[in-house]
């Protein structure tokens, strides 16, 4: 940076006061959202702010004329500016046509561009959040959004969405202000947690408790699916931790649906039961210690 | 990017009540969901050029309508011309067939 007495323009004794004063002047004129069509504003802007930040800090500046630091240290990197949005290809809805809707009165060329531009303006998107449960989340639903203006929008929820998909519905922003389309209402989807299942990836994942006598004699037991029960095969000699796959049964993807991944978890009775006691007291089986691999 | 009232507050560096004021002074205007207000980048960007306009360029409230209102008219002009820029152009373009 060059030296910022001469880029603020004031003599080198100039006081807090006059310093601030200078700033302002150029600020004013030089301040990039003021001038969204002059390139090199945002350059010297930058120059004044930077010669500004560092001779406003009576510490910096006492710094600076002793020669301690230069003026390239006051340099801080700046953020996009308003004109960065405002001017960008999508345009922007604080945009206004009162600078030259009058034109549009007349029957020229002219104004027949301007008319057909403003008929063409398209209406504003529009964005809501929508919690759904679970199962509707894998299984598809239908679901309604009451609007604060007392309407409501109907959203169907697609089989299989993810959490934080965003749903576009086409037309259900806000209207036109001339003959454009309406814009899109976005619709975030937040998915609320199953007390059984959950999902990762395409699969699905259950713990599945099943009794001491089905994992270790086998059994055929009822199973949930978020499509409904389906009778599940524990193969004789199962065990805690034993995963079971039914297929086609998790979430919906491209082609056909993921796994449903059944996690046996083998659960005692909770009640004290004497039978059982008597039993496991004198029931010593050879080779039975299932910390065997843990270091001792 | 959509932020919610509680993050657009703390990234523009506002409190809630002048929020408030700027959003009944129709300076902001963020858009609506069902349960909050959803701000833009626009909306920060628009926020920090509020910011600049009291606190470095010595504008006052009343001037900070007036300044917006004549900057919007400036960006709908620059867009205004732009397209017909654009259109000029391309009704100058011979017609491939």
């Amino acid at each position: 940076m060059d030296d910022p007495y001469e880029i603020l323009k004031v003599p080198r004794d100039a006081k807090p006061d006059d310093i601030r004063k200078a700033y302002l002047r150029l600020a004013k004129k030089l301040h990039p959202d003021l001038n969204p069509g002059d390139k090199k504003s945002e350059e010297q802007f930058k120059q004044v702010a930077s010669a500004h930040e560092l001779l406003s800090d009576p510490e910096k500046r006492r710094r600076f004329d002793s020669g301690e630091i230069d003026a390239a240290g006051a340099e801080a990197p700046r953020e996009k500016y308003y004109r960065d949005y405002a001017g960008g290809a999508q345009g922007s809805p604080y945009e206004s046509a009162s600078g030259y809707a009058d034109f549009m009165d007349t029957d020229d060329l002219l104004a027949e561009m301007f008319r057909q531009r403003r008929r063409n303006v398209r209406g504003t998107d529009l964005h809501y959040s929508l919690a759904v449960d679970f199962l509707d989340a894998i299984n598809g639903a239908t679901k309604r959004i009451n609007l604060p203006d007392g309407s409501s929008l109907d959203v169907t929820i697609p089989p299989g969405v993810q959490a934080e998909q965003t749903l576009r519905l086409r037309g259900k922003g806000e209207r036109s202000p001339g003959a454009g389309e309406a814009g899109d209402a976005l619709v975030e989807i937040a998915i609320r947690p199953h007390k059984f299942f959950s999902r990762h990836g395409d699969n699905i994942h259950l713990d599945l408790p099943v009794t001491f006598a089905e994992a270790v004699l086998g059994a055929e037991i009822k199973a949930p699916t978020p499509s409904g029960a389906v009778m599940l095969k524990v193969p004789k000699g199962s065990n805690s931790g034993s995963i079971l796959r039914l297929k086609g049964k998790g979430a919906p993807r491209r082609e056909g649906r993921g796994d449903l991944l059944v996690k046996l978890k083998i659960m005692a009775p909770t009640e004290p039961n004497a039978e059982l006691e008597t039993f496991l007291a004198t029931w010593a089986p050879a080779n039975y210690d299932p910390r065997r691999e843990m270091p001792s | 990017m959509i932020l919610s009232k509680h993050e657009f507050v703390a990234r523009a560096g506002l409190d809630y009540p002048t929020l408030e004021v700027w959003i009944a002074e129709e300076w902001l205007a963020p858009s609506r969901t069902t349960v909050d207000l959803a701000f833009s980048e626009l909306d920060l960007a628009r926020a920090k050029l509020i910011r600049e306009l009291i606190d470095d360029l010595g504008v006052n409230a009343e001037g900070v309508g007036l300044v917006l209102h004549l900057l919007d008219q400036v960006y709908g002009l620059r867009r205004a011309m732009a397209d017909m820029l654009k259109a000029a152009h391309e009704s100058a373009k011979p017609k491939a067939d």
